[in-house]
């Protein structure tokens, strides 16, 4: 498969699909059945993003199925594993308040991305709302509960500078403002879960980039195996 | 460019419309507010613009080939059917027969969202479906498909599904 054409609607669509697949990770395996359907029902609000967005960039399955590791233009956020549920749910936090913004922004413009952001941003605020309990109930729960929830902000906080590095093509986005309001958004709901900001960098040593150049991280190539492995075993296998 | 649907637009509009919902049969397509249009480009030719409740809402491939069926059986050889996005749906585009279905089904109807673009809160008032009272929890945020919740009753103990606004 030859590299894509350069349309934001490829990072957008990638991030959708490949936070819509670690989702689908969790049907059999979630804490409880009413959480398994929720995660599932993201994933598949995702997966019809992620459908709409790279079928603006090209073939979906193509795109999907055929492409290499390097050719994924995804945020490394998406891709880390699920690890708890805590990890799974600072994950969702950091990445739906940081998607409903660009969606909200995105609505306003008029771009081949505008009714897709329109249609979706309903979608990704009830996300961030889900995410944003799931971490006032652990936050402000148990002491085991509390400290697990911090760890995973902790722990994936050094993805989440990477949201805000600009994507060719969404040149007018005011990322900046975008990533301001972020940074207050999840705070308000970190302090209300009597949880702290993570301290550690964002930008620089230490921290993640690169997707959008297509630079993954390690886990990346076993989710891709996974992904990909029906489709190339069998190429043009229907249901 | 607006033009006035003629004789057999408004005839073929109605039977398009008039398809079940393959997920909730109770209500057509019409009553869900899910079909934008039907136009005839030539005299064996029809366009029907759709649009999706959610993203990715996988019936909407199965209401396409409802659509088409039925326009077919009605001798119309050429269907085309195209999904749009915007203006994206919202729960607004229910009719008030569509409600009334869905509350005699044991959904309880979604309420209006007004002008604001947001979901509104899930913990305001509803109706139990089955028993009417307002005394209601919610139970998940989302149930068998993506566009409900799951409550239970407190009154009558039993659990329902409730059509979430969008």
């Amino acid at each position: 498969m030859t590299p894509h054409p350069t349309t934001p609607a490829l990072p957008l669509g990638d991030d959708a699909l490949i936070l819509s697949h670690r989702l689908g990770e969790w049907a059999g395996n979630a804490p409880v059945l009413e959480e398994e359907v929720a995660l599932a029902n993201i994933a598949l609000d995702l997966l019809g993003q992620a459908r709409i967005l790279l079928s603006l960039a090209g073939d979906e399955d193509e795109l999907a199925y055929l492409r290499e590791e390097r050719h994924f233009r995804n945020v490394q956020l998406v891709e880390q594993p699920n690890g708890d549920f805590a990890h799974t749910i600072a994950r969702q936090l950091y990445f739906s308040t940081y998607q409903e913004l660009l969606y909200d922004h995105l609505a306003t413009t008029d771009t081949p991305l505008t009714p897709l952001a329109g249609k979706a941003v309903k979608e990704t605020a009830y996300h961030r709302d889900h995410a944003t309990q799931w971490t006032l109930r652990l936050g402000d729960g148990t002491d085991e509960s509390h400290t697990r929830m911090q760890r995973a902000l902790d722990a994936l906080w050094r993805f989440t500078g990477e949201l805000f590095d600009p994507v060719d093509g969404l040149d007018d986005v005011p990322w900046q403002t975008l990533r301001d309001e972020w940074t207050t958004r999840i705070t308000s709901a970190l302090e209300r879960a009597t949880l702290t900001v993570p301290a550690g960098p964002r930008h620089g040593a230490w921290t993640a980039g690169g997707g959008r150049q297509g630079l993954h991280t390690e886990p990346f190539g076993r989710l891709l195996a996974e992904m990909q492995h029906l489709h190339r075993s069998h190429p043009g296998a229907t249901w | 460019m607006v033009t006035t649907p003629t004789t057999l637009e408004t005839e073929l509009l109605a039977l398009a419309g008039s398809v079940p919902d393959p997920e909730l049969p109770v209500l057509t397509l019409a009553e869900l507010g899910v079909l934008r249009d039907v136009r005839l480009t030539a005299p064996d030719r029809v366009e029907v613009t759709l649009t999706p409740t959610y993203t990715g809402c996988p019936a909407i491939e199965t209401m396409s080939a409802d659509v088409q069926r039925v326009l077919h059986d009605h001798g119309i050889p050429h269907v085309e059917v195209h999904t749009v996005l915007s203006p994206p749906w919202t729960t607004d585009a229910i009719t008030d027969e569509g409600r009334r279905k869905l509350e005699a089904f044991g959904i309880a109807p979604p309420r209006p969202t007004g002008p604001a673009r947001r979901p509104i809160p899930l913990d305001l008032t509803l109706r139990c479906p089955h028993c009417g009272s307002t005394d209601t929890t919610l139970l998940s945020r989302f149930s068998s498909t993506a566009c409900k919740a799951l409550r239970r009753c407190e009154s009558c103990r039993e659990p329902f599904d409730h059509f979430k606004e969008l």
